[in-house]
């Protein structure tokens, strides 16, 4: 019974809630992802450009705040700090906007252009980011680091295996549960929400019906620059903040954007969690976990590893490639458009 | 009228830089000031530069010639930026000779595409991968740094010396730790203890709980991390301790930063190997720094004097900065007088005398076979959260 239980602990402590974290990361990023590309019709390649801007903006609010000796006891400054660095953010993107994708929009270009202007965008916010922060690592995470610990949990329970539950997995999971249902409610309930999905969805109609498409653009923005803010200081929270780990990020958020289907928000949040387990459970070593399920005389003898971690990203990057070929449309996309 | 002072200002110039017979006579130091030993190298280099400056000081080096430095750039782990610095030291800045790189790869990277071509005399501080003993380095490569081999061979040792035989290894992903571990796994499985996994690892990654998680199942009594303490090594102790996976590290060179106790608490169990020199060579590399108000204690800062001091002779001892690679191992080895640091003057007037030393400097220089130094090692251990030294282990 115990080795039930020891297997159980072992897979929910290095699987099962690391993988619900990273897969709510990669959601909260997927969904700015299928914003823009179902409102604005472009993929932005700049996107994880824009999830590192927002934290580099979060970590220099919170070290504002903590210099007035604002905290949240056990929980992390850098919560207050993203409040402040939302509204920057949702400037920041609009005027990008009105600089450059609002002309290409006017004269009709083709996506293609668009997602080159956005390239142009990455190459600069990466500049600005490394005048701003530099290139260096930081840890911005004060408060609490656990919530169980590994050597707390052993001492409480004399199990061999810990349960371990970081602040900021739990954090990551409750925040996105929230901002998604928030996002749901405001496409799916308010006039402004659904004069958007209008738009996405045909764009010369509710233009005839009144809709304002400026404010739409606006709003989609205000959306994107919330998410990314919340993907980026929940990854950074998580895992630390670097620059050039973030830019990393861009083809695991396209690649669960395109697997749920591009422009589809649940088809996003599916996809995320596709891409986070397949990275972990192809990259994970089975073996401990086999041992305690299987009998004595079944338990491997080999690492029952399929892949090395140093091949974590081939991962996203073959499941884009197999999705494309056999359903380019994703599991949730409208089949042509 | 412009003219006229222009005309003026020229000829002063002139003037001022006719009467100036002694040269200045260039040194490079080549180390990663960014990247991921940024920690490590200011230190190195003003250990180096300690050296120029007692030599140039003594107006005893060559024909009373001065000796300045010029810094650039390894970055540790970018071969191609390495090299490009390397160029722009030679070219430009027009070198004598260079003391560095530091990190192995970018080293080899240097020798090969610059310090060969151009016949330019270095000599390494701290590349210490087994594989640059191999080079064909036309005899213009030396390092006062051991070889990493002695350091696995060591460092095996102390791990069974201290009662553990079963350990999962995980090293950089670099020649510096590939060569490592290596020899490290070589000496271990020979001495009789198990490697459960030899799994590397990329520095410069945001998480590397995956990492840990594959090294914990394999098992092991303790988790040797062959890595750098700014880089993955840190990102390794930290998933090590969150996950509860190891709780007891063995470490290498890399990973000799107390750093790693200011953020893991003073209570964290690691141990390893770094080189190390005690005695009269190093009491006295520690005074001198003391009075130059510098850090003798971080690593390699004596190779790094030693280096830069082994240079000096050597172009003394040729009488020509363009020939001081072939006098290298005859200034480092007996016979001659002892040159202790602090010294330079002393041995500068024996060379110009026509007589012989046998340079000791920081780190106990022995020149063997390759051109590397024989080295010898401090075992070192976190108590309190500072690393005492356990004992010295010289490599026999």
């Amino acid at each position: 019974m115990s080795d039930v239980l020891n297997g159980l602990l072992h897979l929910t402590s290095m699987l099962v809630i690391p993988g619900l974290a990273y897969g709510s990361q990669l959601a909260l990023g997927a969904l700015g992802v299928t914003l823009i590309f179902g409102v604005l019709r472009f993929s932005s390649f700049a996107h994880a450009e824009g999830l590192s801007l927002g934290t580099a903006l979060t970590i220099l609010f919170t070290i504002w705040l903590q210099g007035h000796g604002v905290s949240l006891g056990v929980l992390p400054t850098a919560l207050l700090g993203m409040l402040l660095a939302m509204p920057v953010m949702a400037l920041i993107f609009i005027a990008t906007d009105r600089a450059l994708y609002r002309h290409f929009r006017r004269i009709n270009a083709r996506a293609e252009v668009f997602m080159i202007v956005s390239a142009g965008v990455m190459l600069m916010m990466n500049g600005v980011i490394r005048l701003m922060i530099g290139a260096d690592g930081r840890d911005f995470e004060d408060g609490a680091r656990f919530i169980v610990s590994a050597r707390g949990f052993r001492d409480w329970s004399g199990l061999a295996e810990p349960l371990v539950i970081k602040t900021s997995q739990m954090l990551t999971i409750a925040v996105a549960v929230l901002a998604t249902a928030g996002l749901f409610w405001f496409l799916g309930r308010t006039q402004a929400g659904r004069s958007m999905r209008a738009y996405a969805d045909n764009r010369n109609l509710a233009l005839l019906s009144g809709v304002d498409p400026d404010r739409i653009v606006r709003l989609t923005w205000v959306l994107v620059a919330v998410l990314s803010v919340l993907a980026g200081v929940l990854f950074g929270l998580d895992k630390g903040y670097r620059p050039f780990v973030y830019q990393q990020l861009l083809l695991p958020m396209f690649a669960a954007a395109v697997v749920g289907g591009l422009g589809s928000p649940i088809g996003a949040i599916v996809g995320s969690m596709i891409v986070a387990f397949s990275e972990l459970a192809l990259t994970f070593a089975w073996k401990k976990a086999l041992a305690y399920f299987l009998p004595a005389a079944m338990a491997p003898e080999s690492m029952m590893q399929l892949l090395s971690t140093e091949y974590k990203f081939a991962v996203s990057f073959l499941i884009l490639v197999v999705v494309l070929l056999v359903r380019p449309a994703g599991l949730y996309g409208k089949v042509s458009r | 009228m412009m003219k006229h002072l222009l005309g003026t200002l020229l000829m002063g110039t002139a003037l001022v830089a006719g009467p100036a017979l002694a040269d200045d006579i260039k040194i490079g130091i080549l180390f990663g000031f960014t990247g991921p030993i940024e920690s490590l190298t200011p230190p190195m280099a003003d250990g180096a530069e300690l050296a120029m400056k007692e030599a140039g000081d003594s107006g005893l080096f060559l024909g009373g010639d001065t000796v300045s430095s010029v810094r650039g750039d390894s970055t540790c782990t970018d071969a191609s930026a390495a090299t490009a610095a390397a160029e722009r030291l030679v070219s430009v800045d027009k070198i004598a000779a260079l003391v560095g790189a530091d990190c192995s790869g970018v080293t080899t990277a240097v020798l090969n595409n610059v310090a060969v071509p151009n016949n330019l005399l270095m000599i390494s501080p701290s590349a210490t991968s087994p594989a640059l003993a191999a080079d064909t380095d036309k005899g213009l490569f030396f390092r006062t740094a051991p070889s990493d081999s002695r350091q696995g061979e060591l460092l095996a040792k102390v791990l069974i010396d201290r009662g553990i035989t079963k350990v999962a290894v995980t090293h950089t992903n670099n020649d510096y730790g590939k060569g490592f571990a290596e020899a490290f796994d070589a000496a271990y499985t020979a001495a009789g203890g198990t490697v459960t996994l030899d799994a590397p690892h990329d520095d410069g990654k945001a998480d590397y709980s995956a990492e840990v998680s594959a090294l914990s199942v394999a098992g092991g009594q303790a988790l040797v991390v062959l890595g750098y303490a700014d880089q993955g090594g840190h990102g390794i102790i930290q998933a090590s301790l969150d996950s509860g996976a190891f709780d007891q590290f063995a470490v290498g060179d890399g990973m000799h930063s107390e750093k790693l106790m200011a953020d893991f608490g003073p209570d964290l169990k690691i141990f390893g190997t770094v080189p190390w020199s005690t005695g009269e060579g190093a009491e006295k590399f520690a005074a001198l720094a003391k009075a130059a108000g510098k850090n003798a204690d971080s690593s390699f800062v004596r190779e790094s004097y030693d280096a830069a001091a082994l240079i000096l002779l050597a172009m003394q001892a040729a009488g020509d900065p363009a020939k001081a690679a072939e006098k290298v191992m005859d200034v480092a080895n007996a016979p001659g007088e002892k040159i202790y640091p602090g010294e330079l003057a002393k041995g500068l007037q024996i060379l110009k005398d026509g007589g012989e030393i046998d340079y000791v400097g920081g780190s106990d220089v022995e020149m063997i076979g390759t051109g590397e130094s024989a080295g010898s090692y401090r075992e070192f251990e976190n108590k309190g959260g500072t690393f005492e030294t356990a004992r010295m282990l010289t490599a026999d």
